[in-house]
C-alpha cells in the first residue's frame, strides 16, 4: 500500500493560468446523473456488503429501482426543460436490463460513461487482469448499446484499486486510441481539471465531479433537507461564477434519480438549476466536453505551471 | 489481499428486465393512466403505523430501526414508543376527525392483544386496519426458516381478524423486510396488497406462487420517522416535504393520471405536543383541498384494479 495514489502533483489554488471555457464563459456546469442497476442477491466480496440486511435487503434495493421505474423520466424532462445534456454515470448492466432508459438518453444526446457493470460488484479483491476485463466489457457494453467511446470513469460505488485509472486509459486506448479513456471524476482534490499521471503516460485528466454536490451524500450521508440542498447548489455555483472571472473553474452535481427526483425534493433541484443556467456566461456541457477541451488547450500549459510550482520553494 | 473467484465476473441475471422474476419491468410514464373517482388527482392515503417494541427485544436479525439501543432495560425508548400508543394517537384521531381525512392502520397483532381498548377504538370508528406484522422485534428475514416465517404469518393474521373483526387484507413488515417467501406466504394467508416494496409510485403486480398481489407505494422517504428521527429534520421540515411532494404530484396528475401521496406516520413521531401541529397543518391543507380524494388503502388498490 503507499502513501499516496501518486496520480497529481500539488497544484496550488493561486496564480495558476487562466483557464477560458468557450464564449468566455466563466464556469462549466454539467450535471452527471448515475443510473445505476444494484442486484437483489449480489454475490459477496469480503471487503464490503452489498447491503446491510440478509437478501433480499429489500429497504435498498427497493428504493434504486424506485430510481428506474419513476425518477429517470422525472429528472430527464427536467434536464430538457433547462438545455441540460446529461453525462450519465452508468451501471452498464443496465444496458441489457432497462434499454428504453438508454434509448430515451441516447435521443437526446446525452453522455454515457462508465460505472462498472453493476453497483453491487466491487473492485476490491479484483486481480489487475478482472479489473481489466470488467471495465473492458463496460466500454464495449456502451459502445454496442449508444455507438459512444466511453471518455470517462467512475468506479462502480467508488471502489477502486491502485490501477483503476490506469486500467481505464489503458482499455479506452486498447479499444478506441484517445478517443476513449481520457478522463476520471474519481478524484475530488480540485475545483478545476487536473493532469492525471499515469503509468503509459496518456493524455488524461481528472474532471471535478463534486461529492459534496452529489444528492446521495447531501441526503443520505449528510441528510440536509431539499430546501438545503437547493441553496447550496446555489451557494456552491455562485462561488464558483465569482473565481470563474479569474479562471475558469467546473461546477458539477452529480445525480441519482432514486433520490433527487423525489416528489418532494425535485421542486428545490429545479430552482436551483433554472438559477444556474439563467447565467448567460455559463458553458452548459458534459463531462466528455470538458475534458477534451481541457486536454486540448490548457493540458501542456498547466503541467509547466506544475513544474514551476513546485520547483519555486525546491522539491520536497 | 484476498482474491475474488472469477465467478465474481459472472452475471447470470444480466438480460432484460429485472434481476428477478417477482414482477414486470415498467416505467411508470409508459403505464395506462388512472382515474380517481369524482375527478380528484391525488388520493392521500394516511397510513398510521400502531406498533409494540418489546422491551426485551432480541433484535434477530437486526435491530429493527427505532427499536431499542440501549442495555436491557431500555425504558427510555420503550416508554417513548408507549407513549403513541396512549397519548399521540388520540391526538391524531382528533385530527383525523377535525380535517376530514380517512385513514388506514397499520397494526401489530401483538399490540392489539395488548391494548382491546385501542384496537376497539378504531373498530368502532370503522377505519380499515392492516396488519403490521407480530411486534416490532419479529422480522422476516432472507434465510429465516419457512416454516417459522408462515407460522408467524399465520398467527398474526388469524389474531388480529379475530380482535378485529375486520378481513384484514394490507400487509406491511416491520422495517419492510422480507425474506424470499414472504410474498408467497401473505398470499397464501388471505393478503390481497402489501406496502414492503418501495420502488413505484403507483399500484402494481407482485408474482407469488399463489397468485398476484398488489404492492402498494408507501414510501419510506416520506416516512416521519425516517424523516425526523433518522435524517434529523424538523417537524416543519416534514411539513415543508409533504406540501412540496403534494404540489408535484398534483402538477404531474396533470399529464400522467391520478396520483398517490401516501404518508406513513407514528404516533410516537408526529403525536408529540411540539409537533402535532405541523401534521395539523399538513391535514389541513390536503383535508380541504378540492383535488384530494382521502381514503383507505384498500379503496386505493379497488378503484386501480377495476381501471387496469
Amino acid at each position: 500500500m503507499k502513501e499516496d495514489p501518486g496520480y497529481y502533483d500539488y497544484w496550488p489554488y493561486e496564480n495558476r493560468p487562466k483557464i477560458e471555457w468557450p464564449n468566455g464563459a466563466k464556469v462549466a456546469f454539467w450535471v452527471a446523473p448515475n443510473i445505476e442497476f444494484y442486484e437483489l442477491n449480489p454475490p459477496d466480496n469480503p471487503f464490503r456488503k452489498p447491503w446491510p440486511q440478509p437478501c433480499p435487503a429489500l429497504p435498498g434495493y427497493t428504493s434504486r429501482d424506485w430510481g428506474n421505474r419513476v425518477g429517470h423520466v422525472r429528472q430527464m424532462e427536467l434536464l430538457e426543460k433547462y438545455g441540460i445534456r446529461g453525462s450519465i454515470s452508468l451501471s452498464t448492466a443496465l444496458c441489457d436490463h432497462h434499454p428504453e432508459i438508454i434509448k430515451m438518453s441516447k435521443e437526446r444526446d446525452w453522455e454515457f460513461f462508465s460505472h462498472g457493470i453493476y453497483n453491487t460488484r466491487y473492485t476490491y479483491g479484483m486481480t489487475e487482469a478482472q479489473e481489466r476485463k470488467m471495465i473492458k466489457d463496460s466500454i464495449e457494453t456502451i459502445y454496442k448499446h449508444t455507438g459512444q467511446k466511453c471518455a470517462g470513469y467512475l468506479a462502480p460505488a467508488l471502489s477502486h484499486s491502485e490501477n483503476t485509472l490506469d486500467l481505464f486509459a489503458e482499455v479506452g486506448t486498447e479499444l478506441f486510441g484517445n478517443e476513449a479513456g481520457i478522463y476520471s471524476c474519481d478524484l475530488f482534490h480540485d475545483d478545476q481539471p487536473t493532469p492525471i499521471h499515469l503509468r503509459s503516460g496518456k493524455k488524461f485528466a481528472s474532471i471535478p465531479y463534486s461529492l459534496e454536490m452529489n444528492d446521495t451524500i447531501a441526503y443520505l450521508v449528510q441528510k440536509i433537507t431539499p430546501r438545503r440542498y437547493g441553496k447550496e447548489l446555489k451557494d456552491n455555483f455562485d462561488r464558483l461564477y465569482a473565481e470563474g472571472a479569474q479562471s475558469g473553474t467546473i461546477m458539477c452535481i452529480p445525480t441519482h434519480n432514486y433520490q433527487v427526483s423525489n416528489a418532494h425534493r425535485i421542486k428545490a433541484y429545479e430552482e436551483a438549476l433554472e438559477y444556474i443556467t439563467g447565467h448567460s456566461d455559463v458553458w452548459v456541457t458534459t463531462g466528455k466536453e470538458i475534458a477534451q477541451y481541457f486536454l486540448d488547450n490548457y493540458y501542456d500549459d498547466s503541467l509547466a505551471d506544475i513544474e514551476t510550482k513546485n520547483k519555486k520553494y525546491g522539491n520536497a | 489481499m484476498a482474491t475474488l473467484n472469477d465467478d465474481y465476473l459472472q452475471y447470470p441475471e444480466r438480460s432484460y428486465g429485472m434481476d428477478h422474476d417477482r414482477y414486470e419491468w415498467s416505467m411508470l410514464q409508459d403505464r395506462k393512466a388512472v382515474q380517481w373517482p369524482d375527478g380528484k388527482k391525488v388520493a392521500l392515503w394516511v397510513n398510521v403505523g400502531l406498533q409494540f417494541f418489546p422491551l426485551n427485544q432480541k433484535g434477530i436479525p437486526f435491530k429493527v430501526p427505532g427499536g431499542m439501543t440501549k442495555p436491557y432495560p431500555d425504558l427510555r425508548h420503550y416508554s417513548l414508543r408507549d407513549y403513541g400508543n396512549r397519548v399521540g394517537i388520540y391526538r391524531f384521531l382528533k385530527a383525523f376527525d377535525t380535517y376530514n381525512i380517512t385513514p388506514t392502520f397499520a397494526m401489530n397483532t401483538r399490540l392489539a392483544e395488548r391494548i382491546p381498548y385501542l384496537v376497539n377504538t378504531i373498530k368502532e370508528r370503522g377505519d380499515e386496519i392492516m396488519c403490521h406484522g407480530w411486534d416490532m422485534d419479529k422480522l422476516h428475514y432472507g434465510g429465516q426458516d419457512v416454516s417459522e416465517e408462515k407460522e408467524l404469518i399465520k398467527k398474526s393474521l388469524e389474531t388480529l381478524r379475530k380482535l378485529t373483526g375486520q378481513d384484514i387484507t394490507g400487509w406491511i413488515s416491520p422495517a419492510k423486510n422480507e425474506s424470499e417467501n414472504t410474498p408467497d406466504l401473505l398470499s397464501e394467508n388471505g393478503i390481497n396488497y402489501f406496502c414492503d416494496w418501495v420502488n413505484d409510485d403507483m399500484p402494481y403486480d407482485f408474482k407469488t406462487k399463489n397468485g398476484a398481489l398488489t404492492a402498494m407505494p408507501l414510501p419510506t422517504e416520506l416516512d416521519d420517522y425516517f424523516i425526523i428521527n433518522n435524517n434529523l429534520h424538523s417537524s416543519e421540515d416534514w411539513a415543508d416535504q409533504i406540501e412540496d411532494a403534494f404540489e408535484f404530484l398534483l402538477k404531474e396528475s396533470n399529464t400522467g393520471g391520478g396520483r398517490i401521496l401516501a404518508l406513513n406516520i407514528h404516533p410516537w413521531v408526529l403525536g408529540q405536543p411540539h409537533r402535532i401541529q405541523y401534521l395539523e397543518r399538513v391535514l389541513e391543507k390536503l383535508g380541504g383541498h378540492p383535488d384530494v380524494w382521502s381514503t383507505s388503502a384498500t379503496s386505493i388498490v379497488n378503484v386501480w384494479k377495476s381501471q387496469k
